[in-house]
């Protein structure tokens, strides 16, 4: 792996691995690919525009640190590289709404942040 | 062959200063009386895990503490499907001639062994610890995420979902056994605290203290037999985040294949006994395993489908969302109804026939399927 790092390292960055062999692309970081197996997939910088899969607006959390920031959105981005991924949201997302990526602080750390796409 | 040969299952709620080795000892207590049989009768022991009391030997420690010396024992765990995956390895188990009886056992003191707080935060751990956990999601938003979306793509409302837990909650009220004895209309689900939307509180089963266990054995030892007519299992993915289209989820290709393997088809059916952690979950299980069209298990339970008089009896106890959830155990109470029903003895809560019933189990979120048919011999 070549280690770019991203938002789950502390970097403003959404990073996703893409497969020589078979043009897959995961989120999760592995050393191989998980849809044929091949080694070394290929770790690229996302761009950050999606697509709104699914939302849920968390109204009850379970730490004083998440409970700071309630009610909060979590939602499944399908971005436009190919991969699906949970992040923050604004609020009254919708699905089907195009959006982009920016990074919010959330329980002491960065956090993926998507609002509509302006265009 | 195997049976389901005796059943126990403690009521669900509040047991005060009892541990999880407590409410499994109860449980299993009652299972092996029902089932005619001595402690010393049962040689194999399949149990869940315990989130307050964690351990990496769970059987055993049981086995030591209840006083039996089996000849086969560990855990499983498969979240919610726990229960009947280790029924459908105990069929296995006595079907090959490892052993003679198994006891299938889970409990747990959630609601008073720990916080409301760390069981909502041990049961997030479900999630990818890198990609989702630090999000700050919740089971019911993992679950709130899926809910949205099948809304989108079926059409279906949150007064939709609402129908199931006021379902569930009507049959509660019948068995003595369950958490909540208070009825509830779709508008008291609607104006339910906001948890994680578009689920709401009266959409979440509860936290709950108890216990259920069941003995499955080579031969029946009782009058009315209840023989496991086939089994099947499918695993499509662990995180929310991987989870494929709605129409390739487990519970369709476990079905499949629990048909397949028994020659039992929907038709066939009499009695359901569906997970429903959240209404979400009860709705989409119901539609996704044949029982309802798409997009229409509401109107089926408004019309009285599911009731205990109606064509398909479901969750008679009140199922997780208003008997409880305590756990490995919470789906393990719809076993133990199933067998009541099927043997005659569900009390006021009697449905007409339940010769062939469908069982059906999900953990994680539509992560692991189990699919199980059972028919009464007699």
């Amino acid at each position: 792996m070549s280690g770019v790092k991203d938002w789950t390292a502390g970097a403003e960055a959404i990073v996703y691995q893409s497969c020589p062999a078979c043009d897959a692309r995961q989120y999760f970081r592995r050393s191989f690919c998980c849809s044929c197996g091949a080694p070394d997939p290929v770790e690229k910088l996302a761009g950050g525009e999606g697509v709104i899969y699914a939302t849920s607006l968390v109204c009850r959390a379970a730490t004083p640190e998440a409970r700071a920031h309630i009610p909060y959105n979590i939602v499944l981005v399908d971005a436009a590289e190919g991969f699906r991924m949970m992040a923050h949201g604004d609020n009254d997302l919708l699905i089907g709404d195009r959006v982009t990526a920016r990074f919010v602080p959330f329980a002491g750390r960065l956090v993926p942040y998507f609002a509509r796409t302006r265009s | 062959m195997s049976f389901i040969t005796g059943v126990g299952l403690t009521a669900f709620g509040r047991h005060e200063g009892s541990s999880s080795l407590d409410l499994m000892s109860k449980a299993a207590e009652l299972a092996i009386a029902d089932a005619g049989l001595k402690r010393a009768d049962v040689d194999g022991i399949l149990c869940g895990y315990s989130t307050v009391s964690p351990h990496i030997m769970l059987a055993t420690v049981f086995a030591e503490h209840f006083g039996i010396k089996p000849s086969y024992a560990h855990a499983v765990q498969v979240g919610g499907a726990t229960g009947l995956a280790m029924t459908m390895l105990a069929h296995h188990l006595v079907e090959a001639g490892v052993v003679r009886h198994v006891l299938v056992v889970g409990g747990e003191n959630r609601l008073t062994g720990q916080s409301r707080d760390a069981s909502i935060l041990a049961l997030a751990q479900v999630g990818h610890p890198d990609y989702e956990v630090v999000l700050g999601p919740t089971i019911p938003a993992y679950y709130g995420l899926v809910a949205s979306r099948y809304m989108h793509e079926y059409g279906v409302t949150q007064q939709d979902l609402a129908e199931c837990a006021v379902l569930m909650r009507r049959h509660a009220l019948t068995h003595p056994g369950a958490q909540f004895h208070d009825a509830i209309t779709v508008a008291d689900v609607m104006a339910s605290k906001p948890v994680a939307l578009p689920l709401k509180l009266l959409d979440c089963c509860p936290v709950s203290d108890g216990g259920a266990a069941f003995v499955v054995s080579r031969d029946r030892t009782g009058e009315t037999g209840v023989r496991v007519l086939g089994c099947a299992q499918a695993h499509t993915h662990q995180h929310v985040t991987a989870m494929p289209g709605l129409s390739e989820l487990g519970a369709e290709i476990a079905i499949a294949r629990a048909k397949a393997t028994s020659g039992v088809a929907i038709s066939d059916v009499r009695y359901a006994a569906i997970y429903d952690s959240f209404t979400i979950t009860l709705a989409m299980l119901l539609e996704d395993l044949g029982l309802a069209g798409r997009g229409e298990a509401a109107a089926r339970v408004r019309s009285g489908y599911f009731n205990g008089n109606g064509a398909m009896p479901l969750n008679t106890h009140g199922g997780l969302l208003s008997y409880g959830h305590c756990g490995v155990g919470g789906a393990m109470a719809h076993l133990v109804e199933t067998h009541l029903q099927m043997t005659g003895r569900a009390g006021n809560r009697q449905v007409s026939d339940a010769s062939v019933a469908l069982l059906h189990g999900d953990g994680g979120v539509l992560s692991s399927h189990v699919s199980m048919f059972l028919e009464r011999t007699r």
